[in-house]
């Protein structure tokens, strides 16, 4: 039993079971089973041919890579808009043609003849994109008739300027740089194309066009909802197709100089096979530059491969068409159940063991009493989800709401409430600074100050990223709760950095060290996290050395002591373990003590569980999000410890009807006021013997 | 809703507005133009062989129309037709039977159409995208394995083969008849039986149609290997009135003629609407387009280009006529 105990524990803590999940959860996932397609692409192709490899294979992929890319380009920016362009084929002859004849036939200037060849693709654009942008046509059908009309245009033309333009060759030197030129080795035309692809790359990752455009094709409706020009930006994307894809055709002009009955037949359907291949997503919305270029490498790769191995061009037909074919089942295969998977596999729950319970008698210190019973509530029914209180040197009480304001109860008899400001999210942890702002954790969004005048500003939302993190944890998710040293800077815990705030029982099931302690100094304003790993911390409290501070592992039931200052700088110590229930928020108390508020008490089931890591994943995977285990929440307790972490009392409610479950506690002048995140009252209790005129604050930072 | 199923039984003057009765009217006014203008446009020999001409073209409209009107597209017929047919023809000359050859290529015409039919159904992938790369698949297949002329003459001693292409029943081509008789299939199909029935459903809401039970997915791959096996007719009759055919119609612009016939004879590419006389209608119109062309002895790259200009005026109207319902089109429905 017990080696087998040992051999789960040494599973779960070394074999990284989350990675999958988190992995799936980046965009960039998209883009690895291209590059692997690529890398083994080019192992078979170097294995299958000799002298793959050489330098003149290079050059001569970059400047095919050059033209084809751009055309690539075309389409995914089309695809991405939530369209498609069939007429790129068509629009490149018409380009080229454009091209040779200012060259070649007319003598005008290189200039002049991009001009012009521009043109030719922008009216070519221009024609689909108002067919399709604001007429709403479907965007395959007509681009497939106008790939017809192209094509019809280009051969009526062809044939009476083909012989013109064979008969002279231009005289220009820039026309022959594009064409034929290199840099230090590398094409000309392709410098250009890289230029092109790494402002197109910006334009559409980090500029607001780019933005819109993906907006438009991931979820046309919500973007109209959003106030995008929808019309417009479906109509500038096939404009953007026509102007890419005229640039590749004078790139085209330049290194060949000269074209056939056949320039652009079957490209649509090469690039198309390229775009998808390379992972842009045909639904819309989906895609990048890198993906085009991925796949435009891969496909001319296989064709320049197959004509290598002289195939005759049905082969290249049969397999492209095949590609094409595996793509796009793959492409809808993934979109649809990519997020299933992850839904399925996200959850990695791990093993926890937590110390037997012994068995309790009447006499115990935690037996069970009803000294919450008698509680006087505050506010019953005008707050919802008071995860923590705290009250200012006046006696005014201040609580988070799950609205996202801080409401506070005007002394003497907190019968009158008022919003004293609101923030968003759901502020959980409160304490004062000593200058009387009230510093709070707000789920979703950060750690934040508020004025006494109820202004409302940022004290910090990020911390450092953690080197080896899949997961980016450099945004606060669920900050929950913090303490003030002495010396002004401000420690808080987050919770989780696996799940949103919503989500908190789910990490419950997980029972890894999900969350971390992190430091923030007004002094220098930076944020650093100081412990990682920890079992959902929640509460924090600053011990009265100065020097150390307790905090709650929830999960794992126990309170721990960490110094931050001092000779023990560094240390990190358990305060207390074996709680019977899961501790939430830490309070200060009269004579020395501490106040632990426990959401919910242990059960032996979930306990057992914790030990089971294997069935909580087949729960997560099998059963409704509904049916999962759950934490007992349904009852708690506020227990109170000595300096020295001895429960030396505990405070129940036996009938389970004023606060059954507690998140927070504060003493203030002889009364405990209860928080709790789930309930729609706060709560006060008088406590016998203590000192009516004790404050948390007084006590911390000193009489006034 | 489309203005179809909310008049039943159309009106004269709500027929007009139509896009059907559009091209109607514009069918009548060439028509009239051309027998006008082309002396030898309106004589009975010029008249039978325009719809002898167009025949083949509307049998492939019929499976093409039978799958639109499921909202499906079907952009390989051209390719398994021509494949089909010319390695039924190999075969044949290999010395088997020109009736076993002749099974050989069905087998191979509904063997494609029921993978393709697959890819869409239990694939999900797009229709527009499985027969575009299933068309380049086929063709590829069919030059590579199969047959490597591009012309395949239908093979000697086949005395009845050729009687389809060239042959007539009372006067009238076996051609024509063979088209109206699927015609008569078809519409028999579409309005009284079942299986009709549920193409119309799951051409107006696909989702709708598959929570009420129908069996969507078989439905879906028995669309096209159906659509197959009329393109492999097509062919058939195609290379008995010319005695070969020849594979490189799959490069032609064969299949937005068919498009053409589609659209044009107001099968919305919505689906859920369209009937035979729809099919018809652009048979015909096209046909009068075409030999009016051929007559007037345009070139016959400007040919294209026309009908180029006259589908994309088609679809505008189409798309004017039926606009998209945003409700029950999907994401990635081109």
């Amino acid at each position: 039993m017990a080696a087998s105990d040992t051999l789960l524990r040494l599973r779960y803590r070394f074999v990284p079971d989350r990675l999958f999940g988190e992995l799936l959860t980046k965009s960039w996932i998209d883009n690895v089973i291209p590059a692997l397609a690529l890398v083994a692409t080019v192992l078979i192709m170097v294995w299958i041919i000799p002298g793959f490899l050489s330098v003149g294979t290079f050059s001569d992929l970059a400047r095919q890579l050059s033209e084809f890319g751009l055309v690539a380009l075309a389409l995914t920016i089309v695809i991405l808009s939530g369209g498609i362009d069939l007429s790129v084929g068509s629009m490149f002859a018409l380009c080229v043609l454009a091209a040779l004849v200012s060259m070649n036939v007319l003598g005008l200037p290189v200039g002049v003849a991009l001009a012009a060849t521009l043109a030719t693709g922008i009216v070519c654009g221009l024609l689909n994109g108002v067919l399709i942008g604001y007429l709403r046509l479907r965007a395959f059908i007509t681009t497939l008739v106008t790939l017809v009309i192209y094509r019809a245009l280009y051969d009526i033309i062809f044939p009476r300027v083909a012989s013109a333009i064979v008969g002279s060759m231009p005289v220009s030197p820039t026309w022959d740089l594009i064409g034929f030129g290199s840099f230090h080795g590398v094409p000309v035309s392709f410098i250009i194309f890289v230029v092109i692809a790494v402002g197109a790359h910006i334009l559409l990752s980090r500029l607001r066009p780019g933005w819109r455009l993906r907006a438009v094709g991931g979820a046309r409706r919500s973007a109209y909802n959003a106030g995008i020009n929808v019309k417009l930006t479906v109509c500038l994307a096939y404009v953007a197709s026509g102007i890419l894809t005229a640039t590749a055709a004078f790139l085209f002009s330049a290194r060949l100089g000269s074209t056939g009955a056949d320039t652009g037949i079957g490209m649509e359907i090469a690039v198309l096979t390229a775009v998808v291949l390379g992972g842009v997503s045909l639904g819309g919305g989906r895609g990048s530059v890198g993906n085009a270029v991925i796949g435009s490498i891969l496909v001319l790769i296989l064709t320049s491969g197959l004509i290598r191995l002289s195939m005759p061009g049905s082969v290249n037909q049969l397999i492209l068409g095949l590609v094409l074919i595996a793509a796009v089942l793959f492409d809808a295969k993934w979109v649809k159940n990519r997020g299933k998977l992850l839904n399925k596999v996200y959850i990695s729950p791990t093993y926890l063991k937590l110390a037997e319970q012994k068995a309790r008698d009447e006499n115990d210190v935690l037996a069970v009493n009803d000294r919450l019973g008698a509680t006087q509530l505050i506010g019953l029914g005008q707050v919802e989800g008071p995860e923590d209180v705290v009250l200012d040197r006046d006696d005014n009480l201040y609580t988070g709401t799950r609205h996202g304001t801080i409401v506070r109860f005007l002394a003497p008899d907190y019968a009158r409430s008022e919003v004293f400001a609101r923030i968003g999210g759901h502020p959980l942890g409160l304490a004062f600074a000593p200058n009387g702002d009230l510093l709070t954790c707000v789920g979703g969004m950060g750690v934040y100050r508020v004025a006494p005048d109820g202004k409302v500003a940022k004290v910090t939302d990020e911390t450092n990223r953690s080197l080896l993190s899949v997961i980016d944890d450099s945004r606060l998710r669920l900050p929950d709760d913090l303490d003030v040293a002495p010396d002004g800077r401000i420690f808080f815990s987050e919770a989780t950095i696996r799940y949103e705030m919503s989500e908190w029982a789910v990490d419950a099931l997980e029972g890894r060290g999900n969350g971390r302690l992190i430091c923030h100094d007004p002094k220098t304003g930076s944020t650093r996290t100081m412990l990682r790993g920890l079992i959902f911390p929640n509460g924090v409290t600053i011990c009265r050395d100065g020097q150390s501070l307790l905090f709650a592992e929830t999960w794992a039931c126990r309170i721990n002591r960490y110094w931050f200052d001092g000779p023990n700088k560094g240390k990190r110590e358990i305060f207390l373990d074996n709680l019977p229930g899961y501790p939430d928020n830490l309070n200060r108390g009269s004579d020395g003590t501490y106040w632990i508020a426990l959401l919910g008490m242990r059960t032996k089931t979930f306990d057992l569980a914790m030990r089971k890591p294997a069935f909580r994943r087949r729960m997560a995977r099998r059963i409704a999000a509904d049916e999962w285990m759950f934490p007992n929440i349904n009852r708690g307790c506020v227990l109170r410890v000595s300096a020295s972490g001895e429960i030396i009392d505990a405070l129940w409610d036996q009938a389970g009807e004023n606060h059954p479950s507690i998140t927070s506690t504060c003493e203030h002048k002889g009364w405990l006021y209860l928080g709790g995140v789930s309930n729609n009252r706060i709560g006060r209790v008088r406590i016998e013997g203590a000192d009516p005129e004790w404050t948390s604050q007084g006590d911390y930072w000193g009489k006034r | 809703m489309s203005e179809a199923t909310a008049n039943p039984g159309p009106r004269l003057p709500t027929l007009l507005k139509s896009q059907e009765g559009i091209v109607l009217a514009l069918a009548v006014l060439a028509f009239a133009l051309f027998s006008f203008l082309l002396p030898s446009f309106f004589s009975a020999g010029n008249l039978l062989a325009l719809v002898r001409s167009v025949s083949i073209l509307g049998i492939l409209a019929l499976g093409m129309a039978l799958v639109v009107i499921a909202r499906g597209i079907d952009v390989s017929l051209i390719a398994t037709m021509v494949v089909s047919v010319s390695w039924a023809f190999v075969i044949a000359r290999s010395g088997y039977s020109l009736e076993f050859a002749l099974l050989i290529g069905a087998l191979f015409a509904i063997t494609a159409g029921v993978l393709i039919g697959s890819l869409i159904a239990f694939g999900e992938v797009a229709p527009i995208f499985a027969t575009l790369a299933a068309g380049s698949v086929i063709y590829g297949l069919g030059r590579t394995f199969f047959f490597t002329l591009e012309m395949q003459n239908v093979p000697p001693g086949a005395g009845w083969f050729s009687l389809i292409g060239k042959g007539r029943v009372l006067g009238v081509p076996v051609t024509v008849v063979a088209f109206a008789a699927l015609c008569l299939v078809l519409h028999l199909v579409l309005s009284r039986t079942r299986f009709g029935w549920q193409i119309y459903a799951m051409g107006n809401n696909p989702a709708a149609a598959k929570i009420t039970g129908i069996a969507y997915r078989p439905m879906v791959v028995a669309q096209y290997a159906i659509s197959a096996l009329i393109a492999y007719g097509a062919g058939l009759i195609l290379a008995s009135s010319a005695s070969a055919i020849n594979a490189r119609l799959f490069n032609s612009t064969m299949i937005y003629d068919i498009l053409l016939v589609v659209v044009l004879g107001g099968i919305g590419l919505n689906g859920g609407h369209g009937k035979v006389r729809n099919v018809i209608l652009g048979t015909v119109f096209v046909g009068i387009l075409l030999n009016g062309m051929t007559i007037m002895n345009i070139d016959y790259t400007i040919q294209n280009l026309v009908k180029g200009v006259v589908l994309l005026l088609a679809i505008v109207i189409d798309s004017l006529v039926n606009p998209r319902d945003e409700q029950t089109s999907q994401q990635g429905d081109l």
